[in-house]
């Protein structure tokens, strides 16, 4: 079964939620005990019409304040593919849940309400999606049946929304723009007699068009070790695997490899995958694997091609997301998490706070707030093999750690 | 319909070696997740009910280590109300595969007089398995207790990390979880906290019954549809073979054709009627169903909330 990622975005009250419970509604995954379970609640709330929020808004905070505070992760499935959409909330407060969910996502949905067109919130949303490089975007012009279901209005928008386009970091991003009234379900699974003039996919038509491949694309193979696996067994006396997930084009037997950081270059022998042996393995295969020569790897050593090794440095200018309470000041010390390697370092510099309104007016500060987006320079104890993350995204992305507190402090976009 | 995870994992070919490996998303995320915890942890257990999802992470976790064995213990926090059909299942696994199994039972909490029996139609030993767990993991010093919790279960499990942190309480702050971004797992913890893991978060009910099948792993036999005593309340079916499960004089017991969706706490877990007694009959009953797994489970039913209070507590 094909599993395709799904982050939405929107601002509050664009029907979010509505949009995603149209979506389950529509293809049937919505149990009848869930829905009972929606309509009491509803009644409760002392509303006329479902709200499919309440199926998502799982906490009590949530429904309390109707507003989604942290990402829900929501399942369905067609006949071809299962989905598994990350609905982040819409508030600026929560940039930093937008950019957990896009991390994992092949697509992104982003709301627009009709009435109002392109607002500085779509602006955001469509930054993260760049920056993040979320390979394609549905622009999904909501509540076209508030504004007469017209063509203009929605021509409007996806000219606006082109502009928008024009300032992107990301080319080859793929975007389409579907009109939909996910109140009334119009273009979200099927074609309704209301939009004529429109000829494209419904979103979920467009969905099931849609390519699985993994989010950490790159064509250059990357494999983490995770942990070394040495049985001691009768049967498995000398057996030494190295377990990790790969990333990015695959690995065969017989390739030539080089281990970082010490450099020792082996050959594949082996691929295992539970209890069997493969002649290769591609991108998002979690195997074991042994080669020609005893070396010693351990845990945050990485696996390449010998012809295709990564950029080596101590010092990095990354794009940093910052999650934590506490502002990232230069001078402070982080523990940087890069794949299934951990270093220590020290924040040289803070340069600016980007826009993400793409004005293009950003702002010299020397820390980065809760939220805040900013290039930031960053010293190592120790270098790392990595790529920029344009190139190779889960070898250019990596988490920075707060040593005192544990927190996961900010996320990393190596430039 | 093409809806099983069976089409993508061609393993059966007359010469594996020279076969390109096709992979299963959700299975390899789950091997992925289980190596993290074997490296960043000192003291992980797996937390085993001795039912399907469980039973799903021990085959996972299998498939992560091998030629090796499982690198951790298992542990069932017995609530003395189990099927014996799942207790009997779970010794002849552990012997199997040869891990160490912990038991340890919610009866000595209520004997310890740490917790104290709910009595009425509704009593169930569910929630009081917190206070065991808790215990256990103190008396062990684990660090990381792997689950079968899944984000489609219930809406605050769909808000759930994959490493969820506990404070040294046990408890859950789900305002204030870590981000989990790519596939970078933080496991970074304080002594005394530990990390409740769910490696299959992301599957849904379909994907667990679809791997089953396709996988043939074994599974107690009360999954499967057969005759029971039962009687109904509430518009669920209940067991009337098994004392623990309270039944007023009124409610009339009548043999019928059943099966269980969940495998529970005996006092909070109902029957659904069903004639599919194989897995592949299983499996094209889930697909079809228009009630969602827990809609039998009366621990949930308790309030809107009631999972987020449990969990907040330390519950699974």
């Amino acid at each position: 079964m094909e599993v395709l990622k799904i982050a939405t975005a929107g601002s509050v009250d664009d029907g979010k939620s509505t949009l995603i419970g149209r979506l389950l509604y529509d293809t049937k995954s919505l149990t009848d005990d869930k829905l009972e379970a929606i309509k009491k609640s509803s009644e409760q709330r002392g509303y006329d019409y479902l709200d499919f929020s309440l199926a998502t808004d799982g906490l009590v905070a949530e429904r309390e304040q109707g507003i989604t505070i942290d990402v829900a992760h929501i399942y369905f499935s067609t006949p071809t593919k299962s989905y598994i959409i990350a609905d982040t909330p819409g508030h600026v407060e929560y940039t930093r849940n937008m950019v957990t969910g896009a991390s994992t996502s092949q697509v992104a949905i982003i709301l627009i309400d009709a009435r109002r067109g392109v607002i500085e919130q779509t602006y955001r949303h469509f930054f993260i999606n760049n920056l993040l490089r979320v390979k394609n975007v549905i622009v999904a012009v909501n509540k076209m049946d508030l504004v007469d279901y017209d063509e203009t209005i929605f021509e409007d928008i996806k000219r606006d929304f082109e502009a928008l386009n024009q300032k992107s970091t990301y080319a080859e991003q793929q975007l389409s723009y579907i009109p939909v009234s996910a109140l009334k379900g119009d273009n979200v699974v099927s074609k309704t007699e209301t939009m004529p003039w429109y000829n494209g996919d419904t979103i979920l038509e467009h969905l099931e068009k849609l390519e699985t491949t993994d989010v950490f694309d790159g064509e250059q193979v990357r494999f983490p070790i995770q942990t070394v696996i040495r049985p001691k067994t009768t049967d498995f006396h000398d057996f030494r695997g190295y377990a990790g997930k790969i990333y990015g084009g695959s690995l065969k037997v017989g390739d030539t490899v080089t281990v970082l950081p010490s450099l020792t270059q082996s050959r594949i022998k082996e691929i295992y995958f539970f209890d069997q042996t493969y002649k290769e393995a591609i991108a998002g295969s979690s195997v074991n694997i042994t080669l020609e020569d005893d070396i010693n790897i351990t845990r945050g050593d990485m696996l390449v091609k010998t012809n295709e090794l990564p950029k080596v440095e101590k010092h990095i200018r990354a794009t940093v997301c910052w999650m934590d309470g506490k502002q990232l000041a230069s001078g402070a010390k982080y523990i940087i998490q890069h794949n299934t390697n951990k270093v220590l370092s020290k924040i040289d510099a803070v340069h600016n706070v980007i826009a993400t309104d793409y004005s293009g007016v950003d702002i010299t500060k020397n820390q980065l707030a809760l939220n805040e987006i900013g290039e930031v320079s960053i010293r190592l104890s120790k270098p790392i093999y990595y790529d920029a993350y344009k190139n190779h995204k889960s070898n250019g992305a990596f988490i920075l750690i707060d040593a005192h507190t544990n927190a996961t402090a900010g996320v990393g976009f190596i430039n | 319909m093409l809806h099983t995870l069976s089409a993508v994992l061609e393993k059966e070919v007359e010469e594996a070696s020279l076969k390109t490996l096709r992979i299963n998303a959700l299975e390899n995320e789950a091997i992925y997740i289980f190596r993290e915890v074997a490296a960043q942890f000192e003291k992980p257990v797996l937390l085993f009910s001795g039912g399907k999802d469980s039973i799903t992470l021990v085959r996972l976790a299998q498939k992560a280590f091998y030629p090796g064995k499982i690198p951790f213990p298992l542990m069932h926090i017995d609530t003395g109300h189990n099927f014996p059909e799942t207790i009997a299942f779970r010794d002849q696994l552990v012997k199997e595969l040869g891990v160490e199994l912990i038991v340890r039972n919610v009866q000595d909490s209520i004997d310890q007089g740490k917790v104290i029996e709910e009595t009425g139609k509704y009593a169930s030993r569910n929630s009081l398995q917190t206070t065991t767990l808790l215990d256990a993991i103190e008396e062990f010093k684990f660090d990381a207790c792997m689950g079968g919790a899944r984000r489609d279960e219930e809406k605050a499990r769909a808000k759930e990390r994959i490493f969820s942190v506990r404070d040294d309480f046990g408890q859950w702050d789900e305002k204030n979880q870590r981000p989990e971004l790519f596939d970078m797992l933080n496991g970074e913890i304080e002594i005394g906290q530990n990390v409740r893991v769910f490696p299959i978060s992301n599957w849904t009910e379909l994907d667990v019954w679809s791997y089953i099948q396709k996988e043939k792993i074994e599974i107690p036999s009360i999954y499967f549809a057969h005759k029971r005593a039962v009687f109904m309340r509430d518009g669920l079916i209940w067991s009337a073979e098994d004392e623990v499960v309270f039944r007023a004089e009124d409610e009339l017991v009548e043999e019928k054709m059943v099966r269980f969706r969940t495998v529970g706490d005996m006092s909070c877990t109902a029957a659904v009627l069903s004639y599919a007694d194989t897995i592949d009959k299983v499996v094209a009953e889930i697909r079809e169903s228009k009630i969602s797994e827990r809609g039998a489970r009366i621990d949930d039913k308790r309030s809107e909330a009631a999972m987020e209070k449990r969990k907040q507590q330390g519950y699974f």
